[in-house]
């Protein structure tokens, strides 16, 4: 029972991440009252970025505030159903933001749009191999969008965050330089390309050996000062490699705080309340009708928020476990395969190959941003890969995204992990290395889910989500065979010593990894088969979206939130543009 | 200006052991000073007395079962038991098998020892084996490479040996094409800042003097 009933509005948003802080800007605007609940704390960027604090890898790397507090709520995680799960105590393979500004405060701004073939992988796949191509136990589905319908909000995201990078495909024309296996785009990007690096240009130029197509990485870092449709100012990146992981003292990355919050936190239509934890979406007698939801605010009281619009952009884990807390949609159900909610959580495969040098230094703590030269050679489809046993593919990429030294300090293989060998090791090398990343896709797959874990509660006394994920066999084969790839690059290079580390084994949850956690809460064209139709809407519950990572049916090789920044815009014009006009299902 | 180390946590026989045992994981050589050196003993101890030595800020309710190592830590102890737990039950030990605790043993015998934590093979009564060492070595690591300010990398001698700059000048983009050219400066702290013993540029970040090599 609800102690304090607030006031009811037009649209209550759950997280001010990159999905709600769009949602609640395009929704503000468009005449709405909206009130945005995000569990993490106020922050003030430009006074607890600034320099030199901003420049602290132990704070950043492991111990920020601004990071999820696991004391309070984590997940439980194991590798396959007949294991426990267990819960991730500290923080290991993605690191969940939990402040106001969500993730994307502390992300680190590599911005690619997925590949065409990404949204409609089934049904491409099996009409170029047939559908014996198809991994056994492979539940990979299409989006139910295209990418066609999807180019303008990439095109509307890459603006609002300022990316840089080159067309590779405008309007269909081939550009040199750009990536040419993007999907058409409709303009430029709004900001230039970085440029390379040194260990950046001798990848490229390698790779040109092998007749690949190489091109700078976008990057929603700014490569100019930029003034962003908002009117929002953001300063010209300086390199200074610190990123990924940290706060920006410059401003230059984009994220909510510097591309949204400084506009829509004034906004008399919008009402922030942050230390506000949502804990279940209310629905009225008939269950198809959300009333609003019910939060624990700072004090620790229980407050309900009547709203006549729902929206969850609470990432992927809270988008998933908010619902199954709630009794909408139907738990999915890995034995009898049936159920939605939780179905399909997938993630990314990092191999990498470490290059190590006894003449060139590459000077790696210059910077930042995802800098960095990738191929696309060998991404989704495009390549031939009958014969190959395996499904979807990985870009492979020289990253110069800074080298703090706590986390950057690899050794040739066959080094001693301590000890005088070791001390020398680190000393000669880390100025004599970089790595060719191999990043994959991650098919979904029957076994890899996300559900209520039946032990482990939160500090509300509710269940955790439960993940059980592993690789599969078409994860380890996609990764090995690209990685043979990788090492051939390499060897054109020519280093001194080579280590290749592929996907391979069990998934652990200990290192990190990257925070690309998508699926749970899948988009498609059926409601048997996906919770979310193609506007995000749930099938259930006609005023409920549920926007985020969540909505991908399998994971692309790319990182993710391009894609999620493109489907909030989408979202947010479905909302204005006919769900407000006739309320209801909108398929 | 220069502080005496003041241990909030670890006792005078746990300092001595955490000397003596980073000292074997980055020891000091001509190439410049190791751990024990760069105060990584009471980086440590301000770690362990701090939030994080109770693991403040991570999951901590039961029940506790060991798991696979790929669901990590799981143990019910925090990080100050463990240190605490560990080095006495390796010191009981050294004292029964060699008449001497262990930061009084040859370095060969210690660095036996230390190969015996990592391979998992010394046996602990209270802990799963491999568990203080995988602490001991992150948290090494840690306090010889994060910024002085934290207690560790004394006069920066971890950046110094591998030739990070630390806090970045505000000019890398006039570096960043150059092509094999090493760019060797002092490096500079959080804490230098902080104690006005560098110079900054009028957007606040320091200027970088070059080493001559
Ligand atoms: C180190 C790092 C590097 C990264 N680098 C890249 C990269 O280079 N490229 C890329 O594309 N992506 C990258 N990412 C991923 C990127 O940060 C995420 O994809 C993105 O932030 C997801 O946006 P979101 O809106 O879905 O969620 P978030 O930004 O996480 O926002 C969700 C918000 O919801 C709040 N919330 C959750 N539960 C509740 C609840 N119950 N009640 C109230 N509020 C709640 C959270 O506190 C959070 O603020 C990186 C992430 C990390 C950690
Ligand atoms: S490298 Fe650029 S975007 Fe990244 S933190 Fe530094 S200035 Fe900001």
């Amino acid at each position: 029972m609800a102690l304090i009933k607030q006031k009811n509005v037009d649209v209550v948003v759950v997280g001010c991440g990159v999905s709600g802080s769009i949602l609640c800007m395009e929704l503000a605007a468009a005449g709405l009252r909206v009130v945005n609940l995000e569990r993490g704390r106020m922050i003030d960027g430009m006074r607890e970025f600034s320099s030199p604090h901003a420049f602290d890898e132990f704070k950043y790397e492991r111990h920020s505030d601004i990071f999820q507090n696991l004391s309070r709520e984590t997940v439980t995680f194991r590798n396959s159903s007949s294991d426990a799960a267990l819960p991730m105590r500290e923080m290991g393979s993605f690191k969940l933001g939990e402040v106001v500004g969500g993730t994307a405060l502390h992300w680190g701004t590599h911005s690619r749009r997925f590949l065409p073939w990404d949204f409609e992988s089934l049904s491409k796949t099996i009409e170029r191999y047939g559908p014996d191509a198809l991994p056994q136990d492979c539940s990979m589905q299409d989006w139910g969008i295209t990418y066609e319908e999807l180019e303008p909000y990439y095109d509307q995201f890459e603006h609002l965050y300022g990316v840089g990078g080159k067309a590779g495909n405008l309007n269909g024309e081939i550009r040199p330089g750009g990536n040419p296996f993007e999907g058409a785009r409709s303009r430029e990007y709004p900001n230039p390309p970085a440029p390379m690096t040194y260990a950046g240009s001798i990848f490229a130029e390698a790779t040109r050996k092998f007749g690949y197509t190489p091109h700078v990485n976008p990057v929603a870092s700014m490569t100019e000062s930029y003034v962003n449709p908002y009117r929002l100012m953001l300063g010209k990146c300086m390199r200074g490699g610190f990123c990924s992981s940290h706060g920006c003292a410059n401003g230059a990355k984009a994220n909510p705080l510097t591309a949204v919050m400084p506009v829509l936190s004034k906004h008399k239509n919008y009402e922030l309340r942050p230390l506000c934890n949502v804990i279940r979406i209310n629905l009225d007698s008939s269950g198809k009708c959300a009333t609003g939801v019910n939060y624990i605010d700072a004090r620790g009281r229980e407050v309900e928020q009547p709203a006549d619009l729902v929206i969850l952009a609470s990432y992927t884990f809270n988008n998933t476990r908010l619902l199954l807390l709630s009794g909408i949609g139907k738990p999915y159900d890995p034995i009898a395969n049936t159920g939605v909610i939780g179905k399909n959580y997938s993630y990314q495969t990092g191999g990498k190959v470490t290059l190590f040098f006894e003449d060139k230094v590459f000077n790696p703590f210059m910077g930042g941003g995802a800098r960095g030269v990738s191929i696309d050679d060998f991404n989704g489809d495009n390549f031939d890969h009958s014969g190959l046993g395996f499904v979807g593919g990985a870009y492979v990429a020289v990253s110069s995204s800074g080298a703090p030294p706590i986390k950057n300090t690899p050794v040739p293989p066959g080094t001693p992990g301590w000890g005088l060998e070791w001390k020398r090791a680190v000393s000669k090398y880390y100025n004599r290395n970089f790595s060719i990343r191999v990043t994959g896709g991650c098919q979904s797959h029957r076994g890899n889910y996300l559900d209520l874990d039946p032990t482990y509660k939160d500090a509300n006394g509710l269940p955790l989500l439960r993940m059980t994920f592993d690789w599969t066999e078409n994860e380890r084969r996609m990764s090995s065979w690209i990685s043979e790839k990788a090492l051939d690059i390499a060897r054109e290079i020519g280093a001194s010593k080579l280590s290749a580390s592929p996907t391979r084994g069990h998934y652990s949850i200990v290192p990190y990894q990257s925070t690309h956690n998508v699926g749970g809460v899948i988009m498609g064209a059926d409601s048997m088969t996906s919770a979310v139709n193609k506007y995000l809407q749930s099938w259930d519950v006609s005023n409920l979206f549920v926007v985020g990572g969540s909505a991908f049916p399998q994971n692309s090789a790319n990182p993710p939130t391009n894609t999620i920044g493109a489907l909030a815009c989408w979202v947010a014009d479905a909302i204005k543009d006919q769900y407000l006009r006739r309320p209801g299902p909108l398929v | 200006m220069s502080v005496v180390p003041c241990y909030r946590y670890l006792t005078e026989a746990e300092v001595r052991f955490l000397n003596a045992a980073v000292e074997r994981l980055i020891p000091s050589d001509e190439s410049g000073a190791g751990a024990k050196e760069a105060n990584v003993a009471y980086f440590i101890d301000q770690q362990l007395a701090g939030s994080w030595g109770v693991h403040g800020r991570c999951y901590r309710q039961g029940p506790w079962r060991e798991g696979k190592p790929q669901q990590g830590y799981q143990s019910r102890l925090t990080p100050q038991e463990i240190y605490r737990e560990a080095i006495r039950e390796i010191d009981q030990h050294c004292t029964g098998r060699h008449g001497k605790v262990f930061a009084h043993l040859g370095a060969d015998l210690q660095d036996e020892i230390i190969r015996e934590l990592e391979a998992g093979t010394f046996e602990f009564q209270s802990i799963p084996s491999s568990l203080f060492f995988e602490l001991l070595i992150r948290n090494t690591q840690e306090g010889f490479f994060s910024d002085p300010m934290y207690g560790g990398n004394k006069d920066k001698v971890g950046w110094r040996l591998i030739g990070f700059p630390g806090v970045p000048a505000s000019n890398y983009d006039d570096h960043i094409d150059e092509r094999n050219i090493p760019y060797r400066v002092e490096p500079v702290s959080i804490l230098d800042i902080k104690n006005g013993s560098v110079e900054l540029d009028s957007q606040g970040y320091p200027k970088h003097v070059l080493l001559k090599s």
